[in-house]
């Protein structure tokens, strides 16, 4: 149950998608989530859907995975569809049944919606499967450096982050052992009547916050034992160096979204 | 009668994936009823995936497991039934206690079963009795109890189902050795009055020595041997060969026996080389002068 949670989740590799700069991955991440949304015919979203793709074949990261990744958020797509296939009421009617109607712009919106919400959670599942949760931190850090000049705290924002992803696989571990443990005293978790797993949603939810809380605890102190007092003057270990296939590939993020956008206007 | 039989018995985690692993490969076992078994294996030799298969956890991918000669998975609905007949007590079992009274928490498994409160009652004082928790901890909270009364009040948590197999994995890992023997003496006791199956792992050849009458060595992924403690213990060199250790004793009466001096018994604890030592040393009395 917990394991289909792949958000979040790292897939060690050394493909060419993996040794990009996370900053330029951020960012290209960005661009193609606007080439995504500009432009709204059909070909606008096949070029995407090539360059996701694409991606997604060098990353040599099994499709499965991805497919995977939607699972969880697909009640979300599902209700999306339907709002926008029962609630755009412009354009010709397609078929009436006493206050439900479909028109042609609306099921195209609804088709489009889907496959456009479908490339953004593949692709941005790629961002976060070859890219390490430490690297995409530092490389937030960089990124927002820029904000540092207005006060803004930029490290401890980061170091935040990275904590709070670092943990994630753990608490789901966690949780799968205490859900194990109230199971084998058998408590009905994933059976039995709805008020019955209700009541021993208390069973696992207390440990796992007693846990969370002693874990933070553990966390800060070691963290102090080590003398960290914030992001002033510390220097990295692993200094994030750009190449020419960063800008390679920023180049060719580039080129797609301005295809996109010229598919967009020109052929209409 | 065996009371829990594997056969063939196959397990792989996130199949599919580039972290697929097989944690438990064809293993075939048989386990009697009323008898002690020690677990042993290196961390990572599918041991703990091994036993949440015995409860019905975790579902093999290939092969059976057998409950009193029934095939556990044959009815999905009946799996809850099993989990109340084979007991399994986590690793840090502590962290799953949750209610506000000692006493809740140790009712909460027989309360699952449906039981009513006169026998709840029964079960959770006989059973705080069996592991040593006074009756005036009952109605503490049990978060304030010390890290090993945690530990046994978890324990009892299980205990209190009255299962026909009990499995403890690692009832005693991190605890301090008077924590640690307080447990397994109780754990015995306990074993004594109700004579049921139970099954221990752990990293202790000590811990094991003292109480298993089979043990059962797992070393990547496989079934490595499972047989009587002296025999399994006589086979230093190949434990060894896997990465476990033999009780400290069983080494040094090794190195008596290449040194010359043997006993031709296999020794595992201390009580009974003391045993042993002191006859040699009546029966020949010369050398106590030297």
């Amino acid at each position: 149950m917990l394991r289909d949670i792949t958000i979040g989740q790292f897939f060690p590799g050394n493909s060419i998608i993996h040794r990009l700069d996370p900053r330029f991955k951020i960012v290209i991440t960005l661009l193609f989530i606007v080439m995504l949304f500009s432009g709204g015919t059909l070909l606008c979203l096949g070029i995407g859907a090539v360059y996701t793709f694409t991606a997604i074949f060098l990353s040599r990261i099994p499709l499965k995975m991805f497919l995977k990744s939607i699972k969880p958020l697909l009640p979300f797509l599902i209700i999306t569809a339907m709002l926008n296939l029962f609630l755009v009421s412009s354009g010709e009617l397609l078929w009436q049944w006493k206050f439900l109607k479909i028109t042609d712009e609306g099921l195209n919106i609804s088709i489009f919606m889907i496959i456009r919400i479908v490339l953004l959670i593949m692709g941005s599942s790629l961002l976060t499967y070859t890219t390490s949760p430490i690297t995409l931190t530092d490389a937030i850090e960089r990124l927002l450096s820029p904000l540092r000049k207005l006060k803004f705290p930029v490290h401890e924002l980061a170091m935040m982050m990275s904590i709070a992803l670092r943990f994630i696989p753990t608490l789901i571990e966690e949780t799968d052992k205490i859900i194990s443990a109230q199971k084998a005293r058998g408590a009905e978790i994933d059976t039995g009547s709805f008020i019955n797993r209700a009541r021993n949603l208390v069973s696992i939810l207390v440990p796992l916050f007693i846990s969370a809380f002693r874990r933070a605890d553990e966390l800060a102190t070691a963290m102090e034992c080590r003398c960290y007092n914030g992001g002033s003057g510390r220097t990295r270990l692993r200094q994030l160096k750009s190449a020419p296939r960063d800008y390679a590939a920023l180049a060719v993020t580039i080129l797609f979204l301005a295809a996109v956008i010229a598919a967009g206007k020109l052929l209409r | 009668m065996a009371i829990l039989e594997t056969e063939e018995l196959t397990y792989t985690y996130s199949e599919g994936t580039p972290f697929e692993k097989t944690a438990v490969d064809h293993v075939s076992l048989s386990i009697e009823e009323g008898e002690m078994i020690g677990v042993m294996g290196h961390t990572g030799s599918g041991k703990s995936t091994l036993i949440q298969h015995f409860n019905g956890l975790l579902k093999p991918a290939s092969g059976r497991v057998l409950l009193d000669g029934r095939d556990i998975w044959a009815d999905k609905e009946k799996i809850r039934d099993v989990r109340f007949q084979v007991g399994l007590v986590f690793q840090y079992p502590e962290y799953q206690i949750f209610e506000e009274t000692v006493y809740k928490d140790i009712a909460f498994g027989p309360k699952n079963m449906g039981l009513d409160e006169a026998e709840i009652k029964r079960r959770v004082l006989e059973t705080a009795h069996d592991i040593g928790i006074s009756e005036e901890l009952l109605e503490r909270s049990p978060f304030e109890l010390s890290g090993g009364q945690k530990r046994r009040v978890a324990i009892a948590g299980v205990m209190a189902m009255e299962p026909k197999v009990l499995i403890l994995d690692e009832p005693t890992a991190g605890l301090d050795p008077a924590g640690r023997d307080k447990i397994l003496q109780h754990i015995k006791n306990y074993h004594r009055r109700t004579k049921n199956t139970i099954l221990i792992v752990s990293h202790s050849m000590e811990d094991i020595a003292s109480f298993a009458d089979r043990i059962l060595v797992m070393s990547k992924a496989k079934l490595f041997c499972f047989d009587e403690t002296v025999k399994v213990f006589s086979r230093a060199e190949e434990i060894e060969g896997i990465g476990l250790d033999v009780p400290q004793i069983t080494r040094v009466f090794g190195v008596l026996k290449r040194r010359g001096l043997d006993f031709g018994k296999e020794v595992y604890t201390v009580g009974y080389a003391k045993e042993l030592l002191l006859k040699a040393l009546k029966e020949k009395g010369g050398l106590l002068n030297c």
